[in-house]
């Protein structure tokens, strides 16, 4: 009597577990990732996406310490090239929920810190001089012009 | 350097040029060592992206006080808007980075106003007693905070005697993208490094010219052919403190 109530018990539970199953499986929603301007990231998505901040670091000390202003890992670059248009005009801060930067992060659930000094928009006069500043423009913007 | 004449544009192809004009000189006058010391434009605005600063180049700021105008507020104005400091409305806890000072000598009544901010000097004491290494002074003499490693702990402004720090009490916001600025660090003048770095001039130094005032020169005192070198050595110019030997770069003529 005792196990037959228990297959019994079993056979019920059984679609319901299933369910809870497939349910656990979409609990976390995968980030949406914003699309970048340009054809290409600076380097491929994989490398990117494990190493970034280990170039950002990297390039920051270069900056800060010794000056150097290449473009390649410039955390201002990144924000100029992954940061969207706000459909009110203006651009929305990539440290904004859903945006490029904050949706993978929340994911990971790793924390920002980067966007307390930093600015997370790129700046007006940095968007006005892009045109004539070829080191600025590269061939990630250009190329999203002309699309 | 060209000078302070206000450049609004840069012009790669100059650069580039300049580049390849220095390069020449170089291999034609004497390969390798004093290259950037003989080429006259060899400043900031030869310098490639790529290249880390030296300390070929020494970054100073000459000001002449009989032209600074009292009342004049055109560098402090044009400093904040550059750097985006804007304040809460506290002026004891709000970010400064240059102030007009106005002083007066009792016995005579005589004034004078003047600008004053970091003096990125030589030896710097903040970057003495920096606990963490924050404060750090860059090959070409600009002193900055690292702000990645800076702890707040506030030694630096103690150490200053220029008052020239600030610390940052309150959360941030809209900063430029060239001019990053957070809660619980250090910071003060950086001769604007983002626009030294492209070969223009500070923005306190180009407000002045464009107000009119013509008081601030702003470019290397290790090039002889420098504006800036030639009127150091021509007229007698002050450090502010010479007492305290810490050579700065910023100093007044007239004072």
């Amino acid at each position: 009597m005792g196990r037959r109530l228990v297959l019994a018990l079993l056979l019920l539970l059984a679609p319901a577990a299933a369910a809870a199953q497939d349910s656990d499986a979409g609990r976390v929603p995968l980030p949406t990732i914003v699309k970048g301007k340009g054809e290409a990231c600076v380097a491929d998505t994989a490398y990117m996406r494990r190493y970034h901040m280990t170039e950002l670091d990297h390039q920051r000390d270069e900056t800060m310490h010794r000056g150097v202003r290449t473009r390649k890992f410039s955390l201002k670059e990144c924000v100029d090239c992954h940061a969207t248009l706000a459909p009110t005009g203006g651009y929305v801060s990539v440290n904004a929920p859903g945006q490029f930067c904050r949706s993978c992060h929340d994911y990971a659930a790793v924390t920002i810190d980067c966007f307390q000094c930093h600015a997370a928009r790129p700046g007006e006069k940095e968007t006005k001089r892009a045109g004539a500043f070829p080191r600025t423009a590269g061939k990630f913007r250009q190329e999203s012009e002309v699309q | 350097m060209t000078g302070r004449t206000p450049q609004q544009g840069f012009d790669p192809q100059r650069r580039r040029f300049l580049s390849a004009a220095a390069a020449a000189a170089g291999v034609t006058l004497a390969p390798g060592v004093t290259l950037y010391g003989v080429t006259a434009a060899g400043s900031a605005a030869a310098r490639a992206p790529e290249d880390p600063v030296t300390s070929s180049v020494r970054w100073g700021l000459l000001v002449d006080v009989n032209k600074c105008r009292d009342g004049c507020n055109a560098c402090v104005t044009a400093c904040v808007e550059e750097n985006g400091l804007r304040g809460n409305g506290r002026p004891e806890t709000d970010a400064q980075w240059i102030r007009k000072v106005e002083l007066r000598d009792p016995s005579t009544g005589a004034k004078r106003s003047l600008p004053l901010m970091c003096q990125h000097c030589a030896s710097p004491p903040c970057v003495d007693v920096c606990p963490t290494g924050a404060s750090f002074r860059r090959a070409d003499g600009i002193v900055l905070v690292d702000k990645h490693i800076c702890i707040g702990c506030r030694y630096c402004m103690l150490a200053c005697p220029y008052k020239a720090r600030s610390f940052i009490h309150e959360v941030v916001e809209d900063q430029k993208p060239y001019a990053p600025r957070g809660k619980g660090t250090v910071e003060s003048c950086t001769f604007c490094v983002h626009r030294v770095d492209e070969g223009r001039t500070p923005a306190c130094v180009e407000a002045c010219a464009e107000a009119g005032g013509d008081a601030m020169t702003f470019g290397d005192l290790n090039d002889p052919n420098s504006r800036i070198s030639k009127q150091v050595a021509a007229y007698v110019t002050d450090q502010i403190r010479p007492d305290l030997g810490l050579d700065p770069g910023v100093r007044y003529r007239n004072l």
